[in-house]
């Protein structure tokens, strides 16, 4: 038997046993019924199943069922489907995404090329780096008005950093040797930076932009979470407020693989460009 | 500066609010009505565009006499024509617009005209939007992202003071509801009912300003307990209390419906009791607008409000109680189990220590934003330090809470008004006379004023 395949089935048998442990665990408490006034028992809610509480995987799968069944329905302006949901997170991480590497990306070159900016634009970067996104976000709403433009911003602020280190990183570290054959090949600085550092550097720079796109995904669902009307977390939100874990659950595992396909792409993109020395 | 002075008293000043104290005073004690206020302020308005300068306009007047004045500038602006004029249902000016909710059922009229249909029938078409925290919403308001808005009877007059926040004009068109609210314990304090008792507890509200603080804070200090230095207050947005409550973050809330009786659905808390019993009509929560919005959409302003006055009008009957509470529970709006809401909505409700409770009014929705109430919710900002010095009360509340606009738009769509507050202000027994604020704010024995 393959690795391959010995590790598959290990993977199998671990779900199958984070499964049962879930099922034992949820199984309904067979504790005798009180005797309670019927009308207090109704008004409790008590004479039928009731929907909070941790789910068996059993209704697990049934809320599965059901989201994924119609998952762009819009049923008003605070209730649309999980598909609609997702797609307005996306777009804003892409928007925020986007206009982070638009900055990043030539002040990381510049930042790269030149120890002198290096030396300048580095206590600010090391200030700024470690800051929460989010604790930017009240600042963000007093400024800028607008609370999507705050979450996208958001976005840009926790993306910018990894691609930004990654870019300067990248440019710094190309080999002497490239550059004096450009250097002897009379190519002029333009030529050198697109033909020579970026491709040297291109596999240093995406993995800064994956790491990005990884914390943005991380990102958005706590921004939505505190700004709210649309997206994945606000989903979550939502669900929170009915106190609904099955769905909270279900966008768990929602916000799991769309950010699971989000690194595979990057994955692809970064084997593109990689080159062996 | 209010629109509502008496621009024919050489006295009073139109550029600030200095002279207007006695004028209002007055004005109260003759009993102004809706029309003679419109019409006041259209003459306000006139006067103002005539004479830009106090000074100037002070000189006039004193030199020919208020009413020789008066007789003056109504033989050369047709006055009555426009006031007539303003009281005729224009054209809206905005017909789409934003409106922020928080899901809980102290904003049911505002909730349910949108499933019922009375905005509809005013010609707007309102976007619902659910928001998750007061201060989210305090700052979308002041953002203009959303044209009005849900918020706690309080926030509109701390916005305006500038207190929490930057300083922005508001007005409150109605009050959402009355009572409403409750105390709620986690069920370990079953046995520990006496408030004397809760020296180290953490108890949650939804946001600073807010009748929950206030109450909370009162209730508590009339037990002896300073809310300050013996318990703990948190801020906590409403739809996180029953989870918090759960995760034994705190030990109980003074918080909104439904989250008092989803505690219990949840079996996790019991009502400890109504703030009904603390104050029977105590506000919540208002339908608050930016000043500025309301002068630049008059006419979309007052179909909002006759849309939200006949629902709250509809609300107030306990018949259709049960049919709201069916239009109101969808996950586009509270997202809660109907049984949970027409338990808040009829008043017949399980308490969470096995008892059945039937308190027809547990919730009211009187519409009319009382001047009154508006002063004791300054009156306990003073008390606990949220405004220092001398507070005008009712010279700030009477630019902010527009009753008169509400009774005069409720007489519109036939919606009887009471001329004066149904229900005197007692709260835990001891009566609020409006005219003795700092008395009274004097009177209590623990406060930071």
């Amino acid at each position: 038997m393959s690795q391959r395949a010995k590790s598959a089935i290990l993977s199998c048998l671990l779900l199958a046993v984070v499964l049962l442990a879930w099922h034992v665990g949820t199984l309904p408490k067979g504790g005798a019924a009180q005797a309670v006034d019927p009308e207090y028992a109704r008004l409790m809610g008590l004479d039928k199943p009731k929907s909070d509480g941790l789910p068996t995987p059993a209704q697990m799968g049934t809320t599965i069922a059901k989201q994924l069944s119609d998952p762009f329905y819009d049923a008003g302006s605070n209730d649309k489907g999980i598909g609609i949901q997702i797609a307005y997170s996306l777009s804003r991480v892409a928007l925020g995404f986007v206009l982070a590497a638009l900055v990043a990306l030539p002040l990381g070159f510049a930042i790269g090329l030149s120890p002198l900016i290096h030396g300048a634009l580095d206590p600010f970067i090391q200030v700024l780096k470690p800051i929460s996104p989010l604790a930017w976000m009240p600042l963000a709403l007093y400024t800028i008005k607008d609370s999507t433009t705050s979450s996208i911003f958001v976005i840009f602020v926790c993306s910018v950093w990894p691609m930004l280190i990654n870019t300067a990183h990248g440019v710094a570290n190309v080999r002497r040797d490239w550059l004096n054959v450009a250097k002897t090949l009379e190519a002029g600085t333009l030529r050198t930076a697109f033909q020579v550092i970026l491709p040297a550097a291109a596999p240093v720079i995406l993995t800064g932009m994956r790491i990005s796109m990884g914390i943005a995904w991380l990102v958005i669902v706590a921004a939505e979470m505190l700004v709210g009307n649309l997206g994945i977390g606000y989903f979550v939100w939502n669900e929170w407020n009915n106190l609904s874990l099955s769905n909270v659950i279900f966008a768990i595992l929602v916000i799991g693989v769309v950010g699971m396909i989000l690194d595979f792409l990057f994955g692809i993109a970064q084997r593109a460009v990689a080159y062996v020395e | 500066m209010s629109l509502f002075d008496n621009p024919f008293n050489a006295e009073s000043s139109l550029g600030c609010a200095c002279g207007r104290h006695a004028s209002a005073a007055e004005h109260e004690a003759a009993g102004r009505d809706a029309e003679a206020l419109s019409g006041q302020a259209l003459q306000t308005a006139v006067v103002k565009a005539l004479f830009p300068r106090d000074a100037e306009r002070r000189r006039f007047l004193r030199a020919v006499g208020s009413n020789t004045a008066m007789a003056a500038i109504a033989s050369l602006f047709p006055l009555g024509a426009l006031q007539a004029m303003a009281q005729e249902k224009g054209k809206v000016e905005k017909k789409d617009l934003k409106v922020g909710f928080i899901p809980i059922t102290c904003a049911t009229p505002l909730i349910m005209s949108a499933p019922l249909g009375f905005y509809e029938k005013q010609g707007l078409n309102v976007t619902l939007v659910k928001t998750a925290g007061w201060a989210l919403i305090r700052d979308k308001v002041m953002n203009k992202e959303y044209d009005a808005s849900h918020l706690l009877a309080p926030m509109p007059l701390a916005i305006s003071l500038g207190v929490g926040s930057g300083a922005l004009p508001m007005n409150v068109a109605t009050i959402q509801n009355s009572n409403g609210q409750a105390i709620t314990l986690a069920l370990k304090h079953k046995d520990n009912r006496d408030p004397r008792k809760w020296k180290g507890m953490k108890f949650a509200v939804p946001f600073e300003f807010s009748m929950h603080n206030f109450l909370l804070r009162y209730y508590v200090a009339e037990h002896g307990i300073d809310p300050d230095r013996d318990i703990q207050i948190r801020v906590v947005p409403p739809p996180e209390m029953v989870a918090n409550l759960r995760a034994g973050n705190i030990d109980g809330y003074l918080g909104p419906d439904p989250f008092n009786q989803r505690a219990v659905y949840d079996q996790v808390g019991f009502i400890h009791l109504l703030t009904k019993e603390l104050w029977d009509g105590h506000p919540c929560c208002s339908l608050g607008v930016r000043a500025q919005w309301v002068k630049d959409n008059p006419n979309t302003f007052a179909a909002l409000y006759r849309a939200v006055l006949n629902a709250a009008a509809m609300a107030a009957d306990p018949g259709n109680r049960s049919t709201i509470a069916n239009a109101i529970a969808p996950a586009n709006y509270l997202n809660q189990p109907v049984p949970v809401l027409e338990q808040v909505l009829t008043g017949k409700f399980a308490d969470g220590l096995g008892n059945v409770k039937n308190v027809p009014d547990r919730i009211g929705f009187d519409p009319v934003p009382w001047n009154a109430l508006g002063v004791w919710i300054l009156s306990q900002m003073k008390r606990w330090g949220y405004l220092k010095g001398d507070v005008r009360y009712k010279d700030i509340v009477e630019q902010v809470y527009l009753v008169t606009d509400a009774k005069k738009r409720m007489k519109e769509e036939g919606i009887l008004a009471p001329a004066d507050m149904p229900k005197r202000i007692v709260v835990m027994g001891k009566p609020f006379d409006a005219a003795k604020a700092d008395a009274y704010v004097a009177g209590f024995a623990i406060k930071r004023a």
